[in-house]
């Protein structure tokens, strides 16, 4: 597999590693369904600008580069948000704010100044799509041990028969609700960057 | 003797005192046990089945946690100490799952994430506490009530201080007081409370049944925070061997009392320096906190100074969060808040090094 792509996921993952894009990560975990669409969302628009700054790298001004980035995001964001708000109202009103605050996510805008703007467009695609699945991973693995653990559920998509909620036996009578609190957020995800820390160490003292 | 021995080569401090952890946390738990015993007493066996648990959990993670990290800490019983805080700190009726996930959250989380003890920054039972109280609050609040009242007409009952919160919500109190409002909804007293009032009565000096009940503990309330006067005994005995100081609950409990003093009374529509102090200062788990939990030496400042910061800050938060915020109860997160806050006591309030002048711009 590719190198550009792969790094994304595991070594230089966003938000384990990189520590980029966390105010979604402690905002939408809440629940799983939010984290999918968030990923969605960050992963068309990651896509959408790595291209366009790959592209038009020439020809943007070096003083005038982070205006012009910005230009490109929120373009992207704007499709995500009438799109969003267009087929999937429900996901649009959990998300609330936090689709309009893509534009200033940064691990879009870090992606934009740090790989895109001076990179090929074959690797800046590889690297959107890498940095977005890492994103996806963490953001969805954070919002999977919130919600199981603070409400006792998994809620997903409803399809067919499925209602889109799986329920945990007895976690979901009495939850420990302070995971699905913002407390619960910032501990969850610092014990996770703990665990990962110490993993990847340990595994650095192997080899 | 080999050279090595003889001969310790190691950095400050270099005085050696023959107190040791282990020590410390079997004096404070002894210091514990009299108010323990009372709340088992007056809440039944049960309370003792909550406490036990707390501890047992504890001690299982702290011992876990430890085998983890290839390092033997069980016999400094500061793990036996935490568990013991945490079921002191559960109402007597909580379902027994909770006090085990607070001890294993306190120990694991709050205390062993951060590389144990002395490295935690926060109090681990307080922690533990807040953590069930905000994800189980209905069995965090399942009061019982003492079996010395005299008529007691159900199992459970409000606190003081609940009581008292969710009445001023109802109506807007006028010319009353909190304690006297525990009249007006005729909660109910002991009989212990009774003859100690008549007691006091017949010598001329106007004592109500309920400030005694809130003093000797007859009251609903967490199993080991009732008993205001043998926590007392417990932190007199302390402060006599040394290992609490006077700064921390002093300062807490006394810039406590003053603010309940100067504003509780607005709530009644008495005016400033109206406010029920008695009822505030022995009406929860302020005694509890200030004198064995707010003290606790890793997540205390050092210096004397520090400490009085600490205690103040930690009584205005504690008033703020009483008579103003949602909760009736607030020393628990008053003192946790206080925690985050000691490392910069400490920074800036460090003791001057002998000989050293003070130079423009600050100590260098």
């Amino acid at each position: 597999m590719n190198k550009e792509f792969t790094k994304g996921v595991f070594k230089d993952n966003p938000i384990f590693v990189l520590l980029l894009g966390l105010c979604p990560a402690l905002g939408v975990s809440g629940q799983v369904v939010n984290a999918l669409g968030m990923s969605a969302g960050v992963l068309f628009v990651m896509l959408g600008s790595n291209i366009f700054v790959s592209l038009l790298k020439n020809f943007i001004p070096p003083k005038a580069r982070i205006p012009s980035y910005i230009v490109i995001i929120a373009s992207f964001v704007t499709i995500v948000q009438m799109v969003m708000e267009a087929f999937a109202p429900e996901l649009y009103g959990s998300l609330g704010v936090f689709v309009p605050l893509i534009v200033v996510n940064c691990v879009i805008l870090g992606r934009a100044e740090a790989f895109a703007s001076r990179n090929t467009l074959k690797n800046s695609v590889l690297d959107a799509l890498g940095m977005s699945l890492g994103f996806a991973l963490g953001l969805t693995l954070i919002a999977l041990v919130r919600e199981v653990l603070g409400a006792g559920t998994i809620t997903l998509f409803p399809v067919g028969g499925f209602e889109g909620i799986i329920r945990i036996p007895l976690l979901h009578q009495a939850p420990a609700r302070i995971f699905s609190l913002s407390a619960g957020a910032l501990l969850v995800m610092g014990l996770l960057k703990a665990f990962f820390n110490w993993y990847s160490e340990s595994r650095r003292n192997l080899s | 003797m080999s050279e090595e021995t003889r001969f310790i080569v190691e950095s400050s401090p270099q005085i050696r005192h023959s107190d040791t952890t282990a020590g410390i946390m079997w004096h404070v738990s002894l210091a514990l046990v009299p108010a323990g015993i009372w709340g088992v007493y007056v809440f039944g066996v049960r309370s003792l089945l909550v406490i036990l648990l707390s501890i047992a959990a504890s001690a299982a993670a702290e011992y876990a946690a430890a085998r983890l990290m290839n390092r033997k800490t069980l016999s400094d019983g500061s793990a036996v100490l935490t568990g013991l805080l945490i079921g002191y700190n559960m109402p007597p009726l909580v379902p027994l799952f909770i006090p085990v996930v607070a001890s294993v959250f306190a120990v694991a989380v709050v205390k062993w994430a951060f590389g144990g003890l002395g490295a935690n920054w926060m109090n681990p039972a307080l922690a533990g506490r807040a953590f069930v109280f905000f994800s189980w609050t209905s069995g965090m609040n399942a009061w019982k009530v003492p079996s010395s009242w005299a008529a007691a007409d159900s199992v459970s009952s409000a606190t003081p201080l609940g009581a008292v919160k969710t009445g001023l919500m109802d109506v807007a109190g006028e010319g009353g007081s909190s304690l006297g409002y525990l009249g007006d909804i005729g909660y109910s007293f002991s009989a212990m409370g009774e003859a100690v009032s008549s007691w006091f009565n017949s010598a001329g000096i106007a004592v109500s049944p309920y400030h005694a009940d809130l003093f000797f503990g007859n009251i609903p309330g967490s199993i080991g925070e009732v008993s205001a006067f043998l926590l007392l005994l417990g932190g007199i005995y302390l402060m006599h061997r040394r290992i609490v100081t006077w700064e921390i609950p002093v300062s807490y409990i006394l810039s406590f009392a003053l603010l309940i003093w100067v504003f509780e009374g607005t709530l009644f529509s008495r005016g400033l320096f109206a406010g029920s102090v008695f009822f505030h200062v022995f009406g929860g788990g302020l005694i509890l906190g200030a004198l064995f939990m707010a003290t606790d030496m890793v997540t205390s400042p050092i210096t004397r100074r520090g400490m009085i910061i600490y205690g103040i800050g930690a009584g205005a938060l504690t008033f703020l969060i009483r008579i103003y915020g949602s909760l009736p109860e607030g020393v628990s997160l008053a003192i946790i808040i206080m925690n985050i806050f000691v490392p910069m006591i400490d920074r800036y309030v460090q003791p001057k090094p002998y000989g050293v002048k003070k130079t423009r711009g600050g100590a260098s």
